[in-house]
């Protein structure tokens, strides 16, 4: 028979205020087995914990049940607590009367008699427990960034510097990301590429990263600190060993008319091409789509031009499979569709333009060099209407997005307020919402576009937008002015919402880490865990979390960095001692379990077993490698005879528990 | 807050809170010129209790009811099904019933959809 002691919890007034602890106590206390049994405001804080051990060792307590917050919370803080006063770790249940109970319920009584019903639940579940131990596992000390915009650049860099070999893995022929494609960043107004350029370079130059450009995770294997991941690096029909990126190829191609996704299709590009000048790696991509070789066998100018010998039209994609310690997620973001905002003629006039397209419109390596023109004629515009918040804070619905995106706010700011500097005959109208500028100098940055260079900003949105007579003729409400606005604008320009990049879904499946309904990575915890996701091993960095300006992503890319550091620092990673375990008498070889395993943990062996009459019978028996599995208990639920358990949460204890609920 | 901001979102089945008065209803309105009082500001009053003063303006006749606000409005608030709540609300205040199940019978004829007699006496009768 167990001696358990049973700890309630006041939470402060969190528990205490809907749950009559005292009472739980009081009910739990006789319980049998239970030979003490007591209350405390904090059973977390140093005097609880201190209060747990003595009780430990005054009454040989042999159990112990903690009646508090969730044990995602604090499972771990009780079990140290117990193993200091001589008890195994594993012998601690929660039972969790805080998000399970107090915090749902709002009459007394009720609230009061389920925590005594998980109380109860938790002490037959104690009563069954057997002391456990935790095994180690190695940790592979190399990293894998996935995404190769500032974020995952900034993170393989912190990781490199602190001497680990870090991977990127980058869908793009080229490093770089959404920042490649920006002009300048707010508030301090510096030249995008000016800062991003060199990070490249330093990343490219860097002995301990690799840069695995124009490919993408295909398939993730393993745990903390054993990952294996397979990587498809698509054919570019290009050998990058010999490509010295001198561009002659990407002159030389016939086919013209490819649209250049770097300038969002505003120009063309070659079949074969680089997609700017400081690409890294700096080497040249043949598109397939668009390529007259591969797509007829016709062609081969780019083979003939190149000195280097470096066009291989034969190129098959390869597949490479590296072991690592951590992942980082670094998948960035992208902008919404504006095809389902027909009022603002962004399908019918190419004046009505996305933020993204007028960095490119007044990039100096944009398609008109700089050149603020619009895009139907060429002319010079004088009237330009910024609209915001477009699909951003929307109900619901198929339009747009529930949440704020963050950024526009400052980059329309900076937009305006460079427009108007470099063309003083310009109006600018900002049509805004809400102006948000929580951020160092972002007020005074916004506070600069209206009273130092007149931009009109006006509280009101954008009703329709009808394209006539080489016009955009714009209707809009001014809210403090009670007007109906008529504007005749040369362009308007959309401040589209933003979503996590498309191939953070299947990217979350592989990697077991979990989204919110918007799918951007949920963090371990939304204040005190932001760069780890709840998946042991994998962490995240920049949009792909949420909404993010530049100093953020960085930031946290920085702290991902740090976190993925103190995981390749230690030689062994201690394993959860709560795996599966197959009673090799009654499993039956049917590899239900094999099959059902998202880790890849059990295997087969034929194993002599002694039969009657002296004699040896070879069967076929399940075999689970505890530094694999994972604890998930999908085996113990597959398999058909009983056979599989699961060491801590046994079918027994969990019969128990059921029962103690049901009694 | 009156006891008609209650009515009004009961007939209209709209909540008005969920406005973040953005005002693209009022930037849509091809009415706007014609009207004392303009789409955001009905869902403002509505929200605020003043719906007795909406009621009394001849402003919420010249909404044309396209729903080109219900269309474009990105929070889903609906602000022509809201003034059609308080077009009803007039005439349900004004002297109950001006139509009962009775008089259907005399007024079907070969001409008028069926449709019609219907969605007259849903609007004008009491306790819809």
């Amino acid at each position: 028979m167990q001696r358990i002691g049973v700890f309630v919890c006041w939470c402060g007034s969190n528990i205490a205020a809907t749950v009559d602890v005292v009472q739980v106590a009081q009910a739990l206390a006789k319980e049998p087995g239970v030979v003490f049994a007591t209350d405390y405001q904090y059973m977390c804080s140093q005097a609880g914990q201190d209060l747990i051990g003595a009780a430990i060792k005054e009454h040989g307590l042999t159990g112990v049940v903690i009646c508090s917050c969730s044990p995602r919370m604090h499972e771990t803080t009780f079990r140290k607590t117990c193993q200091k006063a001589g008890l195994n770790p594993y012998m601690v249940e929660i039972a969790n009367i805080r998000e399970h109970c107090s915090w749902i319920h709002k009459d007394k009584p009720t609230a009061t008699e389920k925590a005594v019903i998980l109380g109860r639940a938790a002490i037959a579940k104690v009563h069954l427990n057997a002391p456990l131990t935790a095994g180690t596992s190695p940790v592979t000390k190399r990293a894998l960034v996935i995404g190769g915009g500032i974020a995952g650049i900034q993170t393989a860099l912190d990781i490199a510097d602190a001497g680990f070999p870090v991977d990127i893995v980058e869908k793009k022929p080229t490093i770089g990301g959404k920042m490649t494609q920006i002009d300048k960043t707010f508030p301090t107004l510096d030249c995008a590429a000016c800062i991003l350029t060199p990070k490249m370079v330093d990343v490219s130059q860097n002995e301990k990263i690799d840069i695995i450009s124009y490919a993408q995770v295909e398939k993730v294997q393993g745990f903390v600190g054993n990952f294996s991941v397979t990587i498809r690096k698509k054919a570019r029909y290009v050998d990058e060993s010999k490509c010295t990126g001198c561009g002659l190829c990407t002159e030389k191609c016939p086919q013209k008319k490819v649209p250049n996704e770097f300038n969002l299709g505003l120009d063309t590009r070659r079949a074969i091409y680089i997609p700017f000048a400081q690409a890294v790696p700096k080497v040249a991509t043949i598109d397939p789509d668009y390529c007259s070789m591969l797509k007829s066998g016709k062609c081969g100018v780019c083979a003939k031009v190149c000195a280097a010998g470096a066009i291989d039209y034969k190129q098959q994609d390869e597949l490479i499979t590296r072991e690592y310690g951590a992942i980082v997620v670094a998948t960035g973001f992208e902008p919404i569709g504006m095809d389902k905002f027909d009022e603002f003629a962004y399908a019918q006039s190419p004046d009505v333009v996305t933020s993204l397209e007028l960095e490119r419109l007044m990039n100096a390596a944009g398609p008109t060099g700089g050149t603020l023109l619009r895009p139907s004629d060429g002319t010079h515009p004088h009237t330009l209407v910024f609209v915001q918040c477009v699909g951003s804070r929307c109900d619901g619905g198929e339009k747009g997005k529930p949440y704020c995106s963050k950024i526009c706010c400052m980059y329309t700011a900076k937009h305006a307020m460079l427009i108007r500097d470099k063309y003083p005959d310009t109006e600018v109208y900002v049509f805004y919402i809400d102006v948000r500028t929580p951020g160092k100098n972002f007020d005074e940055f916004y506070r600069r576009a209206v009273e130092e260079y007149g931009v009109h900003y006006i509280k009101g949105m954008v009703g329709k937008v009808t394209p006539q007579d080489g016009k955009l003729k714009v209707q809009a409400s001014d809210l403090l002015g009670g007007r109906q606005l008529h504007i005749d604008a040369d362009m308007v320009v959309l401040a589209a919402a933003i979503e996590p990049d498309k191939s953070a879904r299947p990217l979350a499946t592989m990697l077991t880490a979990s989204m919110d309904t918007n799918d951007f990575f949920t963090e371990a915890h939304p204040k005190l865990r932001p760069v780890e996701s709840p998946t042991a091993g994998i962490f995240l960095s920049g949009a792909c979390q949420g909404p993010k300006d530049i100093p953020e992503t960085v930031a946290q890319a920085g702290a991902a960095a740090s976190k993925v550091i103190g995981l390749l620092s230690k030689d062994a990673l201690t394993c959860n001692p709560c795996t599966a375990q197959p009673d090799e008498l009654k499993c039956n070889g049917c590899s239900s379990c094999e099959n059902v395993c998202p880790y890849g943990a059990i295997s087969y062996i034929d194993k002599p077993f002694r039969g009657p009459n002296r004699t040896t019978l070879i069967r076929r028996v399940a075999q689970v490698n505890p530094a694999v599995c994972q604890g998930c208990g999908a085996c113990t639920v597959a398999c058909p005879s009983g056979a599989m358990d699961l060491q801590g949460f046994s079918n027994k204890q969990i019969m128990a528990e059921v029962d103690a609920i049901c009694r | 807050m009156s006891q008609w901001t209650d009515t009004i979102r009961q007939i209209s089945g709209v909540d008005p809170r969920k406005c973040m008065k953005c005002g693209k209803c009022t930037a849509t309105c091809p009415a706007y010129d014609h009207m004392e009082y303009h789409p955001h500001q009905f869902v403002d009053m509505v929200t605020t209790g003043r719906v007795e003063e909406l009621m009394a303006s001849k402003g919420i006749y010249t909404c044309l009811t396209c729903f080109a606000c219900v269309e474009r409005c990105p929070r889903s608030v609906e602000p022509a099904a809201i003034i059609e709540a308080v077009r009803l609300a007039v005439i349900r205040q004004q002297g109950g019933n001006h139509m009962t199940p009775d008089q259907i019978p005399g007024l079907l004829d070969e001409e008028l959809p069926q449709q019609a007699i219907t969605s007259a006496l849903r609007k004008y009768s009491k306790g819809g």
